[in-house]
């Protein structure tokens, strides 16, 4: 579904990846993991179409397009979705409004018109309930003043709405209690299908303990430096980063 | 010359009397005693009326213009200007929807404007008239059932005299400024409204006025009076791309609100910005004040400025009965090369008094806009309160954006609040709405709705999907 190969990036001059490569299959949970200023982050957001990362070498394809040539709203229509760790607010902007016109947008651009009002609603309100969320959400400004749990809560749920192909989450665990965390790796588990992919990005490996990847990567110093399973994530729980780095080294 | 002699010059050529010739339907260019003469005898007005307009050239000519505002244009030669002609005839305007500049359809399409209307704003000379002659006529009916007047200020001259003796002038005195001045003089078109004393207006006056709005002059004058416990809803002009071979615009709008009385006006202004270069805009040079004379009388401006290569106005609010509300609401939209100095003036006379400014500024292209604020608090304004929020919102780097509050206070009791904030739209707000496969156009006109949206909500419905949509059409192009 997802490849990525030889890719280098570099933001403001200075090169985080250095030659990546991964490829993700449908119906896979994939786990980056690595230390922080790795590049993990810089993945995703290149993946997306992130301003201000310029690819310098290899490429990145998705279901044969090359992504790297398509437009932002683009990769969204073709079903790439990215949660961000840090959700902007857009004040004035009813939250309802943007996922009907995201919805309708990706819909559109796939050739199969708009999903009419009502059944647009069922199918909020459904997803609202299982994220725990409460309908007074809808009405809200996109973010806006929405804590920390809101905001993963919010991303999830417009996964839930929008159904990506992949679904590439940014950090969805940070700032999370207990609580939260478990309505949020049960609206990622609820993702889980044949016919799609799931690419999480995470510092820690409590994530994973409710959300179980088929694959763990090891991102160090902008390479994937070490692939496993489920287990790699609990390895570096006991013994760090460091571990892996000297190990590697 | 000294002014004296040049005035007692003036004079004299009027009282040598009246040599224009009457029958003619458009003045030449150039201004004097004989062509404000002419005007008022175009336009049926009794002799009080010129003697009025008189009082307030002579003093226009010993005004100047001003140049405080942020607005830079060539200067304007008054004598260039032609200060009357009549209404096209129906052979002169196009005969369909065929002969009119498709762009211009296109745009009216784009802004959802009911087919029917489409042709009434184009100038369509045809069948879109019966219908709002019809329309309208329905509307005069109730309205007269209700005791509300409802007509051009010129027929309010000549039909009630005693109205307009009473209240024309009060509110924006003859020599308030150089442009009111000058529109004292010279008006040639404008609205009146009485809304009598317990009356709520049946209607939101602005139905009607739409379907009329291919009138709207150079030199408008409007007067809206609401005795007490009277209420009325006015909107003026027209989301339509309004072109107008004048250039220069200056129109005065005066509100009165007695006990009690609620007046909200909404304007929605487009005029004819000119080309990129600014080339050929209008010049819309305004004088708008509510006089909330009454005790807890409330005057409400809501206003979405997108038109106009050069816009100074300054809604404004005289806060004089006690417990007396003003408010006012703005967006304004600048691109291109326009350039824009609004804002508005709540002064607090009376005891209790509140206002509320809400003004948002976008900023476009290579445009340029101000925020001008007063509040000034009288010394008899006891517990008098303001709350001002000002935000500006900046697309792209080549545009502007300034603000200048000014706060008068002569009382220690009077609360004043003042926010403001400037925003470039945001990058980030922009990748967010693109990455879930929202167009980058239709990411920023969400963006910008979203910012306007306290102001929208203010302006009657059916208005407020228009200004959204106005905004949209405003922006086209303004990112990438």
């Amino acid at each position: 579904m997802l490849q990525v190969n030889d890719l280098h990036v570099t933001v403001e001059g200075k090169e985080i990846l250095k030659g990546l490569t991964l490829t993700i299959n449908a119906g896979e949970v994939h786990a980056i993991m690595g230390p922080n200023g790795a590049g993990k982050s810089t993945l995703s957001a290149v993946i997306a179409g992130k301003d201000g990362y310029e690819v310098t070498q290899g490429s990145i394809t998705f279901e044969g397009q090359d992504v790297l040539e398509m437009e932002i709203e683009e990769r969204a229509q073709a079903g790439l979705l990215l949660g961000f760790q840090y959700p902007v607010e857009i004040p004035g902007v009813k939250n309802i409004y943007l996922l009907k016109s995201a919805l309708n947008a990706q819909r559109v651009a796939r050739g199969e018109g708009e999903m009419p009002a009502p059944e647009f609603m069922k199918l909020v309100k459904e997803k609202l309930g299982f994220m725990k969320m409460d309908a007074s959400f809808l009405q809200r400004a996109v973010n806006e003043g929405f804590s920390g749990g809101e905001k993963k809560r919010n991303e999830i749920l417009q996964m839930l709405v929008l159904q990506p192909k992949l679904a590439m989450l940014d950090e969805i665990d940070s700032g999370l209690d207990i609580d939260a965390m478990k309505v949020v790796a049960d609206g990622v588990n609820s993702l889980r299908a044949e016919e799609r992919a799931i690419l999480l990005v995470t510092h820690y490996q409590r994530l994973l303990d409710y959300i179980v990847p088929d694959k763990v990567h090891v991102l160090v110093d902008g390479r994937i430096v070490k692939t496993g399973d489920a287990e790699l994530a609990k390895e570096l729980e006991a013994n760090g980063y460091e571990g892996i780095e000297e190990s590697v080294a | 010359m000294a002014s004296e002699e040049m005035e007692q010059l003036v004079r004299r050529e009027y009282k040598d009397g009246f040599v224009t010739d009457i029958e003619s339907d458009t003045l030449p260019p150039g201004l004097d005693e004989n062509t404000i003469a002419f005007i008022s005898k175009k336009k049926g007005e009794p002799e009080w009326m010129l003697e009025w307009r008189l009082d307030a050239y002579r003093q226009w000519l010993k005004m100047e213009e001003p140049s405080w505002a942020h607005l830079n244009y060539p200067p304007i030669n008054y004598q260039e200007i032609s200060y009357y002609s009549a209404p096209k005839r129906p052979e002169d305007r196009p005969q369909s929807l065929d002969e009119v500049d498709p762009k211009l359809l296109e745009t009216y399409e784009k802004l959802g404007i009911p087919l029917h209307e489409r042709a009434a704003l184009a100038g369509v000379a045809v069948d879109a008239v019966f219908d709002s002659v019809s329309v309208a006529t329905t509307f005069k009916k109730e309205l007269a059932e209700a005791g509300v007047i409802f007509c051009s200020i010129s027929e309010a001259i000549r039909d009630y005299p005693d109205l307009i003796k009473q209240y024309l002038g009060t509110v924006v005195p003859v020599a308030d400024n150089y442009f009111a001045a000058l529109n004292s003089a010279v008006f040639t078109d404008g609205s009146f409204v009485f809304v009598p004393e317990g009356v709520k207006c049946p209607m939101e006056l602005s139905t009607y006025f739409r379907i009329n709005a291919a009138n709207t002059g150079q030199f408008e004058r409007t007067l809206v009076i609401c005795e007490d416990r009277a209420q009325v809803s006015y909107l003026e002009g027209c989301t339509a791309p309004m072109r107008d071979e004048n250039q220069l615009h200056a129109a005065v709008v005066e509100l009165v609100a007695l006990d009690d009385a609620y007046i909200k006006y909404s304007t929605v202004q487009n005029w004819y910005p000119g080309d990129e270069e600014g080339k050929g805009g209008i010049y819309n040079f305004v004088t708008k004040r509510g006089d909330c004379r009454g005790e807890r009388s409330r005057i409400s401006w809501t206003q979405v400025e997108t038109g106009s290569a050069i816009t100074w106005k300054y809604p404004s609010c005289m806060l004089r009965g006690k417990d007396s509300i003003g408010e006012f609401y703005s967006v304004a939209v600048t691109n291109g090369r326009q350039q824009a100095d609004t804002g508005t003036k709540m002064i607090h006379i009376g005891e209790g008094t509140r206002s509320y400014i809400v003004a948002k500024g976008i900023s476009a292209g290579k445009s340029d806009q101000s925020y001008r604020g007063l509040v000034k608090i009288g010394p008899r304004a006891k517990g008098a309160r303001n709350f001002t929020q000002c935000d500006s919102l900046l697309i792209g780097d080549k545009c502007g954006a300034h603000t200048f509050p000014y706060q008068e206070i002569g009382n220690s009791t009077a609360t004043i609040e003042h926010e403001a904030t400037t925003s470039k739209i945001g990058e980030d707000q922009l990748f967010y709405c693109q990455s879930r496969g929202i167009s980058e156009e239709d990411a920023v006109s969400m963006i910008v709705n979203g910012f306007c949206k306290d102001v929208f909500q203010e302006l009657p419905m059916e208005f407020a999907v228009e200004a959204e949509a106005l905004l949209n059409v405003t922006l086209e192009g303004a990112v990438g």
